[in-house]
């Protein structure tokens, strides 16, 4: 981005009489305005679209169809709905933490977003600093869900509070450790570095390098669940023991603020693993000549894979049931730390071994991946096949008048 | 497992307890009862509970009647035996205008909850019950109101327990 | 209510200089997603574990035993479904069996027929609620969809039975009301074909899902002394191990011709008798439901469904108790009659009740998040507990 406001003072189209730190400045805001509006808000308004399609195909209902088509429109619907409610402040609520507690969730996750790599040159600061401070700064939602369960002065949100707080700090460890061996591959923290030292080849991404950082993926990404407070991890809004655990007490659009950080979150997540293990925004193509498209698919690229998982996410919603504080706590410390450790260290042992890496045992993992997904892909059809359901059968109305199919 | 005949039964606890235990009445083997006093209703129930042979391990109703008429009310206790599949049925007259009958919370944990039903709604007094106090009804509801004679109160904390006839012209 | 009679032990600050701390008293009110009903819990925790759970019912006391008394023996069946609004149906069996046994009333075959085919199609609904809000509870919303899109199906049957689809005032002193519509055996028998291997994806889907059993297993293990001492009946004391059902042990209307087996908590997870076998045995008792309507459907015999009673219905005095195999367990009608046209005493002990007083004694020392299993796995519905 420095780039291109020095390009655009130098051709004049900025009045140069401004101090540089000026067009800088103005530069971010503008920047930062646009992703803000023009990509994180819809992203979470419509990954909450695709989250109840998604839900009602898996549960064998429909989910929203009404508001525009497919029920498009549907968050925009809520959202706008959100704005217009009464906003209750309970009466014994610690008022100004009561009210600051959703600004500093949004904080904690829009925040993430200056460091998030959106494809080729597209990212407003490529902090050299990048991925420990998307992980500091994804940390602030502590903060603001302890608030929030604290000042609502009502049992059940402290819980909810206490538990978010403790689920959320236990799981940065396995997080960051898992980050670690990424970081020492690539031999720098800043994004764009991460994914340049990737290629554009599934072989060739982090993720299949050796067999720690394998294994450091699922770890990751179990813990990053464990970060967003979604399914299986999400003790700290469990409906049905909390009401709504920490936002109990919040309507309108407060409530709303919450619950777009927590399915933005799902993106940021989906960036992270994407640039960290699956080789970011890198396509075959170098296109010297026409910079435009090679940006454009480098983008598609990089939304299309962080997206996936976006996708992989809702669907463990929506399959599995929640695991208890204490059996989440166990994992976290008994299991996910020590195999992250292991995978520090046999990462840090490859790399001596290996200096260069192992181009047979990045395409032996390779090839691993694709086995996983073949076998998981015939599961999939044998219960289909096996469930011998007919389309007649699947659509039984036992009050038609039309012919019984067996 | 061998059930017992309700004759059978009343003749063993009759031959045990003499005077306590009145005549066996009922026709059928849900409904064969025997009267007992209430002083001894808890000794009763043990050795119900206890002797190998009658081993009435369930207490499987305890419910109570309010007889204005005979000025008592009957707390009917239906014990169920799983091992041995058979049933009886006692019966406790209390005085109607002061209801005292010892607890069976001890014997069986099921007592504990239905006595306070009968404590709540008929107004009979369980002595020695762990925990006696209403389960139904509000803690400083007046009366009790399964009682024959029972009067609706016209207000509770304020609201009214009536309502207007919607059939008169307003 | 207030917190009256919950008096509640503050613990003091140490004189040594420790920490001190004091229990959280927290009302898991009766409002709340997952207890099924209004119920009220008093739960008095360190934290996330709770020292104690003390119930608090009578929210949903409708007084329906006095009413009996009011509106007479054959006005009161309609009242009877709101005793079990889920599983009306063993409900509306119960009364009309003490009707009937104080009257020496016998139902000709067909009506039993129909009796107990609409009983277990009722049994079925109520365990699809039954296992779908638990898993709901557990965290898993799927598996309650797909168990509400089969109990749709046994609706939408029931309605052409008998007109409605929750509380059905199906049965009558003597029989039933209506009797089987033309073509509806044939549409009962398909579904009862398609249900059945359902049963068997209900269970990949959840049931032995890793996260689902490790939140039941070992948790408010109830032994099987306890369960007789506190009552418990139906799915919960059979997944105490104890082999008995009142349709088999106790055998009432058509039962008696049919052959179907009792599943028994076998302890498969953790110990017997905890969460996870009152879950399994409502599972197979679905299984067994469908058997039992193969057989019925198919063996429906011809006939009258209801033997004429006299409109003014009055039964000689006497008293009598009734047990019923309801979807929550043996279901205990005392029914008292004075020789009139209305009862004398109606007393409904119904399996919830004594459900519910177990709750206090196995819920020491486990987790809030337990305690939801616990209410789950006990299947308590508040209409029965209130009455």
């Amino acid at each position: 981005m420095q780039e291109l406001v020095d390009g655009l003072i130098r051709s004049g189209l900025a009045p140069a009489a401004l101090p540089a730190w000026v067009h800088y400045l103005v530069a971010m805001l503008v920047f930062g305005g646009i992703v803000v509006f023009v990509f994180i808000l819809p992203i979470a308004g419509i990954t909450t679209w695709v989250e109840r399609r998604v839900a009602g195909r898996i549960q064998s209902r429909i989910g929203p169809n009404r508001t525009g088509p497919a029920g498009f429109l549907q968050w925009l619907a809520d959202g706008i709905k959100s704005l217009l409610k009464e906003d209750i402040v309970p009466v014994a609520a610690d008022a100004p933490l009561f009210k600051l507690a959703p600004y500093v969730v949004m904080t904690g996750f829009v925040g993430a977003f200056v460091a998030i790599p959106f494809g080729g040159p597209l990212i407003i600061a490529d902090l050299n600093v990048g991925i420990l401070y998307v992980t500091a700064v994804t940390a602030l939602v502590v903060v603001g869900i302890l608030m929030a369960g604290w000042s609502s002065n009502n049992k059940w949100s402290l819980l909810g509070g206490i538990r978010s707080a403790a689920q959320i700090v236990s799981y940065e460890i396995p997080a960051g450790l898992s980050i670690f061996p990424i970081v020492m591959l690539s031999g720098a923290l800043s994004m764009q570095s991460i994914i340049q030292a990737q290629g554009w080849e599934p072989w060739r991404w982090n993720l299949f390098h050796n067999p720690f950082v394998f294994v450091a993926f699922f770890i990751f990404f179990v813990a990053a669940l464990a970060e967003g407070n979604r399914t299986p991890f999400d003790l700290p809004e469990a409906e049905s023991e909390l009401v709504m655990g920490f936002a109990t007490e919040y309507s309108g659009m407060r409530n709303l603020l919450f619950f777009m950080a927590e399915w933005g979150n799902l993106y940021v997540i989906g960036a992270i693993v994407t640039t960290l293990f699956l080789g970011g925004w890198q396509i075959p193509w170098a296109l010297p000549d026409h910079p435009v498209v090679r940006t454009v698919l480098q983008f598609a690229c990089f939304f299309l894979k962080s997206y996936f998982w976006v996708f992989v996410a809702i669907w463990l919603r929506w399959t599995l049931p929640r695991i208890r504080v204490d059996q989440m706590m166990i994992m976290c410390w008994k299991y996910l730390v020590p195999i992250a450790f292991v995978n520090l260290l046999g990462t840090a042992v490859w790399m001596v071994a290996f200096p260069a890496g192992l181009p047979a045992a990045q395409m032996a993992l390779f090839l691993l991946g694709v086995a996983l997904l073949g076998v998981f892909a015939w599961r999939v059809t044998y219960h289909l096949r096996r469930a011998g359901l007919t389309r007649a059968e699947l659509s039984f109305n036992p009050l038609s008048t039309a012919r019984i199919p067996w | 497992m061998a059930p017992l005949a309700a004759v059978d039964l009343h003749v063993r606890v009759k031959a045990r307890f003499g005077e306590s235990i009145g005549e066996l009445t009922g026709t059928r083997r849900d409904n064969a009862s025997a009267t007992v006093a209430p002083a001894a209703i808890v000794e009763v129930c043990r050795f119900l509970k206890t002797e190998p042979g009658l081993e009435f391990d369930c207490l499987s109703n305890l419910s109570g009647v309010d007889y204005p008429k005979r000025s008592v009310i009957e707390v009917v206790y239906h014990l169920y035996s799983y091992r041995q599949r058979h049933l009886f049925t006692l019966k406790v007259d209390a005085p109607r205008d002061a209801p005292v009958v010892p607890s069976v919370a001890s014997i069986w944990s099921h007592a504990e909850w239905q006595e306070r039903e009968v404590f709540d709604l008929l107004g009979v007094t369980f002595e020695r019950h762990p925990d006696l106090r209403r389960i139904l009804m509000p803690e400083d509801w007046p009366g009790h109101p399964l009682r024959k004679d029972f009067v609706e109160p016209e207000e509770y904390h304020g609201i009214s327990t009536s309502r207007e006839s919607l059939l008169k012209a307003t | 209510m207030g917190l009256a009679g919950f008096e509640v032990e503050v613990q003091r600050p140490q004189a040594d200089g420790g920490l001190s701390t004091e229990d959280m008293t927290l009302s898991m009110g009766p409002q709340h997603p997952s207890t099924h009903g209004v119920l009220r819990f008093v739960v008095r925790a360190d934290g996330e574990v709770m020292k104690e759970a003390i119930p608090d019912i009578g929210y949903l006391h409708r007084s329906i035993e006095k009413i009996a008394e009011k509106v007479g023996w054959h006005g009161f069946m309609p009242y009877t479904d709101r005793v079990d609004y889920v599983a009306a149906m063993p409900c509306n069996q119960g009364w009309a069996m003490a009707a009937e046994r104080l009257a020496a009333i016998e139902v000709p075959k067909r009506g039993e027929y129909c009796r107990v085919i609409a009983t277990e199609f009722n049994r079925i609904q109520s365990h699809l609620l039954s296992v779908g809000s638990m898993a709901m509870d557990i965290g898993a919303y799927t598996p309650f969809t797909h168990a509400l899109r089969e109990r749709e199906y046994i609706n939408d049957l029931i309605e052409e039975l008998c007109g409605a689809r929750l509380t059905f005032n199906y049965m009558r002193i003597g029989g039933v009301a209506w009797d089987v519509p033309p073509a509806w055996r044939e549409k009962a028998l398909a579904y009862v074909q398609r249900f059945e291997p359902l049963i068997d994806e209900f269970n990949d889907l959840i049931s032995y899902n890793r996260i689902y059993t490790e939140r039941l297993a070992n948790v408010a293990v109830v032994t099987a002394e306890d369960a007789i001492d506190y009552n418990l009946v139906g799915p919960n004391l059979r997944g105490s191990g104890v082999r008995y059902d009142v349709r088999r042990d106790e055998p009432y209307s058509v039962y008696p011709e049919l052959d179907f087996e009792i599943p028994v908590g076998r302890g498969e997870m953790g110990r017997v008798g905890d969460c996870f076998d009152r879950y399994i045995v409502r599972i197979r008792e679905m299984k067994e439901c469908c058997k039992i309507l193969r057989q019925c459907l198919q063996q429906l015999p011809p006939g009258p469904v209801i033997t004429k009673v006299a409109r003014n219905f009055k039964p000689p005095p006497g008293d009598c108790y009734v047990r019923v195999e309801s979807a929550r367990g043996d279901m205990g009608w005392y029914v008292v009659s004075d020789g009139t046209a209305f009862p004398y005493r109606c007393k409904i002990r119904t399996g919830s009740f004594a459900a519910i007083s177990i709750v206090q004694k196995v819920s020491r020392n486990l987790m809030i998040a337990d305690l939801i299993a616990v209410i789950a796995s006990l299947d308590l519905v508040a209409p029965e507990i209130d009455r």
